[in-house]
């Protein structure tokens, strides 16, 4: 194999260990250390992709994060991952990338026509295409804007990778790992703070690893050596690379993405694949560096062309050449710095640059080397489709705006530098308001916001010395205000080449005759003529301007084409860029994954499971469980080849005939004592509380303040100032924050506590006409008799010497007990209901059985009580108080609650008796009227009445009292039904209650 | 995400809190006579100010206290905390 373009003795990959990987499904070599980017080049692969609307061919520009083009997508591990940027993916062994953007190749890629029919999609061609007629959204535009949108395609399989999240705590987060990061992590850490290091790249020490520098006696990148390993050492330091912290929040906290395995073929044992950082900081400098700033010509996306700085770190770092026949295009002295290194390893470039006669030390270096330099000499247009092959270039006139001498020559790289751009993005976040600085063309932050400071190039401070300094002196100023050691280290001495100033000169004039594209945003093919059509247009605020052209939006979020739009906009305006102010930079800086921001919340993992003690034994017995909340409820116990239906229908039939047992331990549970307990729950509930005596238990519903039903249960007197509490199982977290708000706030004065004992307690419903024989049986010691302990009584007892507590309460309409243990018991009290329940026949039912046996009770639950009905309305206004007040009641004198035709519940029957009616159906009259046809109510829950054996539901419906025995229909456009039915009571079995008391 | 300085437990993050509304609502007595009006104001309307807001907070996760929270809406910048007795200033 042979790398065309791979110099022999520069650069950091360890030449040691051959690594292939494929790209569009030709197999390339690189070596460990090696970006795609990096790789391919070196294999003299330029054109990676396609770009977004033009289809043009695309290359790479960059070397980090600040590449817009080079977007691939990867295999990694029968996983599916877009929007990988090749100048950050590290290859591993086997690695699989592909092109996006392209069909059906990069090489011929048929979108490319829109390349050619560029005039019909200017900027805001969405807007102004798509809008007419209406009709032809849903089918016709959707469907193609979402075929040609995008890059990439995400996999639509389960991640199985894991994905971690992290909370940490420091005294000052340091944000990038240059020289002024380094400088100021060194200083805070031996001054005893406690430091977190963060570096995006795989390599610490940023410009130091590519710059021509002395810090001390050591080369920089020895330097940054040096202290990164001391940095290491210390206890009080964490040092991560490849961890980008991409956003800052409210509070200092900042969240920071660690790609841990994404280098490696696959993940490890006991490692995620990422993990995201939640990190609360004291304080935060900011040493994120700057990026490079492209200049703008004709034809300036075509492959080949490449910031300086890039091309100058695939050499450094990488040891690539991204070309032997390299131009040069500067308006500063950066792009001698790449020059140099071409020329140091065997390549003459020509520079060409925009100022008339500048020199420095830089400057006269590359003199000296013997490298060609043209002043006042810019490049007019790239020429070449896939890759560079030559340039057009021209003298440029002292005011910048006439081209002469245009002559093509031939080249196969275009380096450009127009000086370089703080990234001033986590200042922003934090909320600091950036100014522009008139010196570097550039924001740069301004007073800080949150805690934090920016150093470095971050802040616009572009020599070595000034950063050394300014960050050594940070570190210890900062760390000091926490740890007050006073400990101070010495800052060391740093040589560099002086550079000079920078010409404010960004954009080629175009020559006459000449309408070549010029590219301000190079992932969202934003061109000057644009920016140009859309403020001719009338956008003027530069918000407006972003949105309507797509200006430094998707992944890139403007990294190079930020404040080359600003220029633009602010040249047509006749303003000044500060006039024109800059978009808002949100998080995050760079994509992050969702599989990073989701964690272990995922599937089950989501939500806490929480299981009853009886669990074990539900699932031995061939339990099907529902969700229930965070719960795990049996929802039936299968047999054979039962169907859902089949065995709900057997359980709940069993319960009218002999004897069932339903787990309830899921039931919200709240101890309330004190000596004001009763005058409390009076409050609370709609009904009274006070003459409750101990031993007897009572139904309650309690209501929000609207007067809107909040939750019912029973609560029992255990003792003179102690009740005990249930809710439903859905509100139990609510009703006790209800309570806590009330009692904290409300009525302090009131002297009661409450506490949640939900998990403190199995409970077990024994319900059917057997349930007091077996109680006796299972209780022979207590007097369970129906004067012993009549409905709603409660009692103590010993269940084979296990304290338990029995209340005689009825969910199911059928005399029923529930028999609480501490919850450690619950498995054995379990065990023994139903060994000895065998002799009645016992059988355990689920929650679908449940619902049946309260529903064909007319007894509301959730469905009912959906947070939208009044007492009145589920036919509880029996337990309004009239004489006292309570939490709601003003709200049910309001008009809407108390009109004559106030909705209520009823029970529905189908006229046919067969047909199940489908829940969330209308009630209407008549089923044929015009649409949208006047709904009555609807049907809250519907069952299979066992006691009837025919479908039965429940309704809310208008004026519901007079409506029973009327005829009406059940639709549901939904399943497409519409059946008749017969409007009945509610109460569809027992209407008297008989059962309950027997 | 806030972080909230509980007068209880001390500096906690925002995840650990349940956010409860206006603090300086006061609930009409009991029994007493009031207006559709009034109880309209108490029920349903509440101001949104830009600016300092006196708030409630719930540390559901924590002591299960109620905070009053001194908070800048607009900045989030938090001035004080306060028990659910404490008086504010």
């Amino acid at each position: 194999m042979s790398q065309d373009f791979r110099l022999d003795n520069i650069g950091m990959v360890n030449r040691n260990k051959k690594i292939s990987f494929t790209f569009n499904g030709k197999k390339y070599f690189g070596y460990e250390g090696d970006t795609i980017a990096s790789a391919l080049i070196a294999n003299g692969v330029h054109l990676v992709g396609r770009s977004f609307k033009y289809h043009r061919p695309r290359g790479f520009f960059g070397v980090g994060v600040d590449e817009p083009y080079a977007i691939l997508q990867l295999e990694r591990n029968n996983e599916r991952d877009p929007n990988i940027r090749a100048t950050e993916q590290e290859i591993f062994e086997g690695l699989e990338v592909k092109s996006v953007n392209c069909w059906p190749s990069v090489n011929f890629d048929i979108g490319a026509i829109n390349n050619f029919l560029k005039m019909f999609f200017p900027a805001g061609f969405y807007y102004k295409t798509f809008m007419w007629p209406p009709s032809f959204w849903y089918k016709i535009y959707e469907p193609f804007i979402r075929m040609a949108a995008g890059f990439g395609e995400a996999s639509i399989k389960h991640d199985k990778e894991r994905y971690e999240h992290k909370y940490e705590y420091c005294d000052l987060l340091i944000t990038g790992s240059g020289p002024s990061g380094l400088a100021s992590a060194y200083a805070a850490a031996k001054n005893g703070a406690r430091v977190i290091l963060a570096e995006d790249k795989p390599r610490y020490g940023g410009s130091l690893l590519t710059s021509d520098v002395n810090i001390g006696n050591q080369t920089g990148a020895e330097w940054s050596e040096k202290i990164i390993t001391e940095l290491k050492s210390m206890s009080n330091v964490i040092v991560k690379n490849r961890s980008q912290v991409f956003g800052y929040y409210d509070h200092n906290m900042l969240v920071m993405s660690e790609r841990i395995s994404d280098h490696l073929p696959k993940t490890q044992k006991y490692l995620p694949k990422q993990r995201l950082w939640y990190i609360r900081a004291k304080e935060v400098l900011i040493s994120s560096g700057s990026i490079e700033r492209p200049l703008v010509f004709g034809n300036n996306d075509t492959p080949g062309v490449m910031l300086s700085s890039a091309a100058k770190e695939y050499i450094k770092v990488y040891g690539v050449l991204v070309g032997k026949k390299p131009l040069i295009f500067t308006n500063n002295d950066s792009g001698y710095e790449t020059a140099i290194e071409f020329k140091k390893n065997g390549v003459n470039p020509l520079i060409l640059d925009t100022r008339k006669e500048p020199s420095s030390d830089i400057i006269t270096e590359a003199k000296n080397l013997g490298i060609e330099i043209k002043y006042s000499y810019v490049v007019v247009a790239a020429k070449g489709y896939k890759k560079v092959k030559s340039a057009d270039i021209a003298k440029i006139s002292d005011n910048k705006k006439d081209l002469s001498n245009i002559e093509n020559i031939e080249c196969d790289c275009i380096c450009v530098s127009g000086f370089w751009t703080p990234s001033i993005h986590l200042a922003s976040q934090s909320g600091n308001k950036s100014e522009f600085n008139e010196k570097i063309d550039a924001f740069i932050p301004k007073k800080s916001k949150q805690k934090e400071n920016t150093i470095g190039s971050a802040n616009g401070k572009f020599t070595l010395e000034e950063t050394i300094n300014e960050a050594f002196n940070k570190g210890y100023e900062v760390s000091n205000k926490i740890t007050e050691n006073n400990n101070k280290v010495s800052v060391p001495t740093v040589v560099e080449k002086k550079s000079t100033e920078h010409d404010k000169f960004w954009c080629v004039p175009l020559p006459k005759g000449k309408s070549y594209k010029r590219f301000l945003d190079f992932q969202n093919d934003v061109a000057v003529s644009d920016i140009e059509l859309a403020l001719r247009e009338g956008f003027r605020s530069i918000e407006h301007v972003k949105r309507y052209t797509t200006l430094g939006m998707a992944t890139d979020q403007g990294k190079t084409s930020n404040l080359n739009g600003l220029q633009l906009v602010s040249d047509i305006e006749n303003k000044v860029v500060p006039q024109v102010g800059h978009t808002t930079f949100r998080p995050p800086y760079t994509p992050v994954s969702i599989g990073a921001i989701v964690g272990r919340e995922v599937g089950k993992h989501s939500k806490p499971t929480r299981k009853s003690p009886m669990h074990e034994w539900h699932e031995k017995n061939n339990a099907v469980f529902v969700d229930a909340g965070v719960w795990l409820r049996p929802r039936y116990y299968k047999q054979g080849n039962e169907t859902l239906f089949e065995a709900s229908k057997r359980e709940a039939k069993n319960v009218r005939k002999n004897v069932g047992v339903c787990d309830v331990t899921t039931l919200g549970k709240i101890d309330v004592k004190g000596p004001d307990a009763a005058e409390f729950l009076n409050r609370v509930y709609t009904n009274a509380w006070l003459k409750l005596p101990v031993g007897k238990a009572r139904y309650g519903v309690m209501l929000r303040e609207d007067g809107i039903v909040m939750d019912d249960g029973t609560t029992t007197r255990i003792s003179e100032n102690h009740y005990h509490m249930t809710t439903t199982t859905a509100q139990a977290a609510n009703v006790l924050s209800h309570l806590e708000y009330y009692l904290q706030l409300v009525w302090p004065e009131l002297n009661v506590n409450v506490v949640s004992t939900t998990e403190q307690w199995a409970g077990a419903a024994i319900a059917g006409p057997n349930s007091r024989a077996l109680l006796m049986k299972l209780f022979p010691n207590t007097d369970v008799s129906n004067e012993g302990l009549p409905f709603m009584g409660y009692k103590e007892a010993d269940l084979f010497g296990i304290p338990a507590k029995i209340y005689r309460i009825s969910f199911s309409g059928e005399l029923a007990y529930e028999v609480n243990v501490e919850s450690d018991f619950g498995n054995f009290m379990w065990e023994k209901i139903i060994e000895v329940g065998k002799e009645f026949q016992i059988q355990p039912y689920g929650t679908e059985a449940l619902s049946t046996l309260r529903i064909e009770m007319g007894h509301v639950a959730g469905s009912e009580l959906d947070g939208r009905t009044i007492p009145h309305d589920a036919s509880l206004e029996g337990l309004v108080s009239k004489k006292k007040d309570f939490i709601g009641k003003r709200s049910l004198s309001r008009s809407a609650f108390t009109k004559p035709d106030r909705e209520k519940i009823v029970g529905v029957v189908p006229l046919d008796k067969t047909t199940s009616i489908p829940e969330g159906s209308y009630i209407v009259k008549d089923p044929k009227a015009k649409l949208p046809n006047p709904k009555l109510g609807h049907v809250s829950a519907s069952c299979w009445s066992v006691e009837y054996d025919n479908p039965f539901s429940l309704a809310i419906i208008k004026d519901g009292k007079n409506m029973i025995g009327q005829k009406l229909f059940a639709m549901s456009p939904l399943k497409n039904k519409t059946i008749p039915v017969e409007i009945v009571s509610s109460h569809y079995v027992d209407p008297e209650g008989k059962r309950v008391r027997a | 995400m806030l972080y909230i300085f509980c007068p209880h437990c001390g500096s906690r993050s925002q995840n650990e809190f349940a956010y409860g509304g206006d603090a300086t609502v006061k609930r009409p007595e009991l029994n007493k006579e009031i207006s559709d009006q009034e109880w309209n104001n108490f029920v349903y309307l509440r101001k949104s100010p830009r600016g300092k807001h006196l708030e409630l907070w719930h540390h559901i996760s924590g002591c299960r206290q109620w905070i009053k929270v001194e908070r800048d809406t607009s900045t989030h910048e938090i001035f004080k905390t306060y028990k659910a007795d404490e008086l504010t200033e």
